[in-house]
């Protein structure tokens, strides 16, 4: 048995998950990685647990304070992320007073000095087989027949602390069996227990209260409001937090039986959080994704788009066998064949460019999909072997790969803890959902203020303390007028409002999440108005938002122009690697935007080949027609892909990659959070992991890429690049490492101890006994000792054979100086500016090939002022002509009052009419000038 | 016990046809009360308000003075009137919202000042259509007069009053759950603690929440003193009281009774009051203070209308309502009633009170149709044990607020006291009343 006493401090200095309830909901654990120190003696309180004396945070939940002295009380509508409401009434547990010890709401009672607290006494085990004995009243017991069967805190607390046999001899209520209340999810009003887990949940987290009561009493039912159905993008959380069986989700439903799931713990890829997720397959397929709590990251939450894209994983279009194009047809062949096809058309393409033009010989697009030791080996295949620099994890829809790599960077915790946080990015909704969702429960709850800068409306601007609204092309500008009193005040911009910003800027703590506010405005623009706020802003940080899988990874591997592995620039790092690698290329290359352009303009310095790894530009570079004319003038094409589509379609050389949870590996998220990714399944057919492609197309080619694993990739990894020094396998493995290691790392504690005991109501499903605790009914568990912070700064890698010696090992890339910004000429009176915004549910991959998804994809109108409607005299719903430079659509025209003057919205990548936004953007302008006229 | 001569605080006006109208109201000295009270301190208005020793008129019974009292020391934002009066044959306070909406009225202006809060509301029941256009009638009116608004009667003291209508749920009544109805949202008593309305009440600022009943006697309490009310009644019953008598009773009405000096004998059978039983039937049992309440048997009918007399027999004055009930009365039926407006009213958000409505209802409705078993009587009392621990009185509770512990009043009472009435029912499979 744990000394309780020492294991309640112990958890104190962590900040558990319960005390963040007690704080009244998100992020009130903000600890950073170094993990804060013991609280002082008059912020703790002591009282009596069953007898024993245990000391507790003032203001924490009883519910907690118990749980992490090792007394589990039974609980169900408690949630350890959400604020408590004290209704289900099974954590009731008697409390002494001033009238003697009475029964209390253990999750809505503060822990009291002196209190004597009985969880065990013949009248609480009373209160709590009455309360089970209730709940079974109504309840339909249709377990054999019900998705949680197997997994229920109903079932498993009934048969812990519930009476024997039910008493109920009555006509049980009846209602319609499931009724979907979305696409997604579907709601058995007779399995409900009211606990308001799931109504809480979409107002408090999601900020979004779609489902709310109805009703009273026994009749008491979650429900929609009228023709609005519960279109959350967080809806899946509700279905995992589900006490019971009442809400299940659509693509899941009766496909398992829990008990039949086999589990790993993973990484999210499908965008750059990182969520953390628990991947349960049964029979070589995917079933569901499940949150797990992650303290630095998710807090159990996952995304709709991230918890059910795994329908592509499952899904029958998949390439599971090399191609190569003969006779204008793509037939298949072995994978030597393929290999050697593609080693010799890239040869063939170095040999056409010579050494004057080696370093921007072969294009290589793409990354953005592949682990951290894939990304490593095929940088390493580009730039050490090929001697190309034109590598670009990105299509001109992120930001510049060095400003990325130099950036003074901040944690999620960071920001929720800041003062201010900046935003300067897309709707963060609609691209790092989770993300929003941690920096929304922050701005509620009043911790931090908003500034957001951006031409268009986004999720957080009802919670923003200022939002800026400015036209496209204006973006430095607004920066330089938010940190300068001097600087001119962009035309548009409300003076008190940027007044009121200037003061919220210039507080002590201050966090820039950066990303695209539009993809029509050149991410120079964005990288100035970046070093703008570095210069002005003493101790700023930055969260790069930056929204693609595995992008963060991929840059700090290389994957840009300029750049090497570990966040070092070509200059300064090239002897290192030449004397690591044998050779790096000769000068810089050319990025995305610049390749294609070149490609499609049939410019003499284009790549001679391009190899596309997991990547579409015609739906992800902004402007699709120039990809599309690039991608049909590339010389010789390789593409390495999971799923067909246009590049596959043009391509020389297929090679069939394995998709996620198909590989294990690493991944880096937006934090710079290097956290595993675990392969659950066996990839179909003859797809490869990308990275034994990388090792196996190098030996091809003539040159032997020493790993021979994914863990001796790492290793080379942790050897050679300077911002992953010291973070090793053993680190990476290491109790309480799973939710990741931020690198580089820093002077700390390379991570928080592990809260003692995660509850299993809290997140059900997930079936690690060793992150979840013992199941409830153990009663008294013994909390997991901690295990010992592996000291930091640490002992390099074992083997040395990579290790360059006698070469100074390169510095972590420093901010640029400047950026070439692009010079943005002032539009006139006719012409407005295009914004463009992306939505969740995309006409991209993840999305078009999750047929639970697919559904969710709107079409959309262009999004037009009220003033411009007017002007126009048209009205919401009414088609307009609209003009570029270079094309005319017409299109539907909705309003939205929450855009400037002169600034025309859209959404990338769904349906706009019969096009996508792609159509409207000239990729060789900073930004997109349009003309609207009313159709004669 | 004797019926008194003692004055009509609250009703006195009640003869008039137009006692609604301001006119009659500035007849019969209507305003006075608080023209008094704009010329004293605050604090000495609260000071004769607890001098009265008023007791809350809403169920509770606790002292209006000593609620203001405690909330002066840290400064009260709102006081919230509760009229939302629901609960079966409890029906005192519609009397005085239709029949004396002023006298209502000059009472909040009354206890807004002595509290010094500039906004206050008077949360009604939603089915009282004449009660509240007589309320907003009379605002109105009274805005004209110059008793509401900016500057009342040239005192310098300003006050707004917004008058709210309930949507129909009995629970409103419960202080919390109408904060919340105010609020705009769905009417779920909350937690207390920590929601005392005095500590975090509405918009989450301290609140004084006082009956209908408690306010209109403030104008009284105003022009005679707190001591002339206090010696009406008798030991921490002070005044008269309204009584909403129902049931088996020649005439039922709203009778208005000098405390403790009067009994429920008298209340029932004096000619002036309820004139007793129809047909001369004998009395079989009563509720002493509404549908919470537990019942009494005859043996207790000679008890003074006091709140600690009834406290100390096992029940309460609660709302103010008396429920006759004759030997005809099926006790089984009666019980089951009631437990199914609890079923029917509880707000749901509590396991036991959700889930132990309607399971008790169910089994009632069983028995009483003739389909009990004898294992049902110890089942009913386990399950009222489990909303109400110990089934003592007053009761203890597992729930959040004290409508679910209300259920097993009425079930014990009818067990306790008409066991045998069960079990004929369950015998002979039907209910021996027809
Ligand atoms: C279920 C329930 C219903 C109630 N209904 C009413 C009501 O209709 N009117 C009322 O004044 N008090 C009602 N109360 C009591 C109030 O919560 C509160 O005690 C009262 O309004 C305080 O006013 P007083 O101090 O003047 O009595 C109810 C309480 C409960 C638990
Ligand atoms: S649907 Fe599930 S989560 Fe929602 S209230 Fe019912 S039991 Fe709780
Ligand atoms: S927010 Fe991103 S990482 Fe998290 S679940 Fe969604 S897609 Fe996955
Ligand atoms: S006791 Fe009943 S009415 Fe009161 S809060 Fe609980 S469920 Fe609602
Ligand atoms: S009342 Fe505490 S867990 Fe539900």
């Amino acid at each position: 048995m744990a000394d309780p006493t020492a294991s309640t401090t112990r958890v104190t200095a962590a900040g558990s998950p319960g005390a963040t309830a007690a704080a009244g909901g998100d992020d009130g654990a903000a600890a950073t990685d170094g993990g804060a120190a013991s609280s002082p003696p008059e912020d703790v309180v002591t009282f009596t647990l069953d007898g024993r004396t245990v000391t507790a945070p003032k203001g924490e939940m009883l519910i907690a304070a118990a749980e992490r002295a090792g007394t589990f009380i039974p609980r169900f509508c408690y949630h350890p992320r959400m604020a408590s409401v004290g209704v289900c009434r099974m954590c009731l547990v008697e409390v002494s007073g001033p009238r003697g010890a009475t029964l209390q709401p253990s999750c809505f009672v503060e822990v009291a000095e002196g209190a004597e607290v009985t969880t065990d006494s013949p009248k609480v085990k009373k209160a709590q087989d009455g309360v089970l004995e209730f709940l079974l009243v109504n309840h339909p017991l249709d377990c054999p027949v019900c998705d949680k069967g197997g997994e229920c805190p109903l079932q498993d607390q009934t048969l812990a602390y519930g009476p024997g046999e039910s008493r109920f001899v009555e006509e049980k209520r009846h209602f319609e069996k499931p009724i979907p209340i979305s696409e997604l999810v579907l709601l058995d009003r007779e399995r409900c227990i009211q606990c308001s887990r799931c109504t809480r949940f979409a107002a408090e987290v999601a900020g979004e209260a779609q489902i709310d009561f109805a009703g009273r009493g026994e009749l008491l039912e979650v429900a929609t409001f009228p023709d609005h159905p519960f279109t959350s993008y967080f809806s899946g959380n509700t279905v995992q937090i589900c006490p019971v069986g009442a809400l299940t989700a659509a693509p899941y439903r009766f496909s398992a039986r829990p008990w039949d799931l086999d589990q790993v713990e993973s990484t999210c890829t499908t965008c750059a959080v990182g969520c953390r997720v628990a991947v349960q397959s049964s029979a070589n397929r995917v079933t569901r994704l499940l949150g797990i709590d992650a303290d630095p990251v998710n807090h159990g939450w996952l995304c709709d788009k991230g918890r059910f894209a795994y329908e592509t994983v499952n899904g029958d279009q998949r390439l599971t066998e090399p191609l190569v194009r003969k006779d204008g047809r793509l037939v298949a062949v072995s994978w030597h064949e393929a290999l050697a096809a593609a080693a010799a058309g890239l040869k063939a393409a170095a040999a056409r460019a010579g050494d004057a033009r080696r370093a921007r010989s072969v294009g290589v697009l793409g990354g953005a999909r592949l682990t951290n030791e894939a990304a490593y080996l095929w940088t390493r295949l580009a730039k050490g072997v090929l001697g190309t620099d034109s590598v670009d994890a990105q299509m001109a829809d992120g930001l510049p790969g060095d400003l990325v790599a130099g950036l003074p960077r901040a944690t999620i915790d960071e920001m929720v803890a800041a003062d201010t946080v900046v935003v300067i990015s897309g709707d963060l909704r609609e691209e790092l959902p989770v993300l929003f969702l941690r920096l929304l429960g922050a701005a509620r709850a009043g911790k931090v203020s908003v500034i957001e800068l951006a031409p268009q409306r986004s999720a957080i601007t009802p919670s923003a303390a200022v939002s800026l609204r400015y036209r496209p092309g204006d973006v430095a500008a607004v920066a330089r007028a938010l940190v300068d009193d001097g600087a001119p005040v962009p035309d548009g911009i409300d003076p008190t409002a940027l007044g009121r910003a200037r003061e919220l800027a210039g507080a002590p703590r201050v966090v820039v999440v950066l990303g695209r506010p539009t993809i029509a405005e050149h991410e120079g623009l964005v990288a100035d108005a970046a070093l703008t706020l570095t210069a002005a802003l003493p101790g700023v940080r930055f969260l790069p938002a930056l929204r693609r899988g595995n992008v963060h990874g991929a840059i700090d591997m290389g994957m840009a122009p300029g750049l090497l592995p570990g966040r070092v620039g070509l200059e300064e790092g090239r002897a290192w690697f030449a004397e690591a690698w044998g050779s790096v290329p000769s000068e810089r290359g050319l990025d995305a935007r610049a390749m294609l352009a070149a490609l499609a303009g049939d410019d003499p310095g284009k790549p001679e080949a391009l190899v596309v790894l997991g990547a579409d530009p015609l739906s992800d570079f902004p402007d699709r027609a120039m990809a599309e004319r690039a991608l049909d003038a590339a010389g010789f094409l390789v593409a390495v892909a999971s799923t067909p589509g246009p590049v596959v379609d043009r391509a020389d050389v297929v090679l069939p990659a394995a998709a996620a949870h198909e590989r294990a590996g690493t991944t880096t998220n937006v934090e710079g959070r290097v956290s595993r990714v675990a392969q659950k399944l066996v990839p179909p057919g003859q797809a490869w992991a990308d990275w034994m492609i990388a090792v196996e197309l190098a030996a091809h080619i003539g040159t032997e890429l020493a790993p021979e694993s994914v863990a001796a990739a790492w290793d080379e990894i942790e050897r050679v690049a300077p911002a992953h020094r010291g973070l090793t396998h053993a680190m990476l493995d290491a109790r309480g490492a799973e939710d990741g290691v931020v690198v580089p790392l820093g002077p700390g504690p390379a991570r928080r101890p592990a809260p003692a005991l995660l509850d299993p109501i809290a997140f059900p499903g997930i079936e690690s006994v060793e992150r979840q605790g013992a199941p409830p009914r153990a009663g008294l568990a013994e909390p997991p000792a901690p295990a010992p912070a592996p000291a930091t700064g640490a002992t390099p890698g074992t083997g040395a054979e990579t290790e360059p010696e006698g070469t100074a090992r390169p510095p972590i890339l420093a901010l640029p100086a400047g950026v070439d910004a692009p010079h943005v000429a002032p539009t006139d009176a006719y012409t407005h500016r295009l914004t463009v915004g992306r939505r969740l549910y995309d006409l991209g991959d993840a999305v078009s090939s999750s047929p639970s998804l697919a559904r969710l994809v709107e079409a959309t109108a262009l999004r037009v002022s009220p003033h411009d409607l007017d002007d126009l005299g048209v009205g919401p719903g009414d088609r307009i002509r609209l003009r570029t430079a270079t094309t005319s659509i017409d299109v539907e025209v909705d309003v939205d009052p929450m855009l400037p003057r002169k600034v025309v919205a859209a959404d990338w990548n769904v349906p706009l009419g019969e096009v996508t936004a792609g159509v409207l953007v000239d990729g060789r302008h900073p930004v997109v000038e349009v003309r609207l006229e009313s159709i004669p | 016990m004797a019926i008194t001569e003692a004055p009509k605080i609250v009703t006195a006006r009640m003869g008039h046809p137009d006692s609604h109208t301001l006119e009659r109201y500035l007849a019969t000295g209507g305003y006075e009360g608080l023209r008094k009270a704009l010329t004293m301190t605050p604090e000495a208005v609260a000071a004769e308000v607890d001098a009265a020793s008023l007791l809350g008129r809403g169920g509770a019974g606790f002292p209006a003075g000593r609620k203001w009292s405690m909330l002066r020391k840290n400064p009260v934002s709102y006081l919230v009137v509760n009229g939302d009066e629901s609960e079966p044959a409890t029906f005192k306070d519609h009397l005085l919202v239709e029949r004396d909406p002023h006298q209502l009225i000059e009472g909040v202006l009354i206890a807004a000042y002595a509290l010094q809060v500039s906004q206050a509301f008077i949360y009604l029941r939603g089915e009282f259509a004449l009660g509240l256009e007589r309320v907003q009638a009379a605002l109105n009116d009274a805005y004209d007069h110059g008793a509401v608004g900016e500057d009342i009667f040239g005192s310098g003291f300003s006050i707004d009053l917004v008058v709210h209508p309930g949507a129909g749920a009995y629970i409103c009544g419960e202080e919390t759950a109408l904060i919340e109805s105010l609020e705009g949202k769905r009417g779920f008593p909350r937690i207390k603690p920590p929601f005392f309305p005095a500590a975090i009440g509405l918009y989450g600022e301290p609140t004084v929440v006082n009956n209908v009943e408690t306010m209109s006697n403030l104008p009284w309490i105003m022009l005679h003193g707190g001591a002339a009310f206090a010696a009406l009644g008798e030991g921490k019953s002070t005044g008269t009281r309204l009584f909403a008598l129902a049931g088996h009773v020649r005439h039922p009405g709203v009778f208005e009774i000098e405390m403790v000096k009067t009994t429920f004998a008298d209340l029932i059978f004096a000619p002036v009051l309820g004139g007793g039983i129809p047909g001369d039937r004998q009395l079989k049992a009563f509720i002493p203070g509404g549908v919470s309440a537990p019942w009494f048997g005859p043996e207790q009918v000679d008890l003074p209308l006091g709140q600690d007399e009834v406290a100390g027999a096992g029940s309460m004055l609660g709302s103010g309502s008396v429920v006759v009930m004759d030997e005809d009365t099926c006790a089984v039926r009666a019980a089951w009633r009631i437990t199914r407006f609890f079923a029917r009213e509880s707000c749901g958000q509590c396991t036991p009170c959700r889930e132990g409505s309607g399971w008790l209802e169910r089994i009632m409705a069983r028995i009483e149709s003739g389909h009990g078993r004898e294992e049902d009587l110890d089942l009913l009392l386990d399950a009222c044990d489990n909303i109400a621990p110990g089934l003592t009185w007053p009761p203890q509770q597992t729930t959040i607020c004290v409508l679910g512990p209300s259920i097993p009043s009425s079930i014990g009472s009818a067990i306790k006291m008409f066991r045998d009435e069960f079990l004929v029912h369950i015998k002979e499979g039907g209910c021996p009343f027809g």
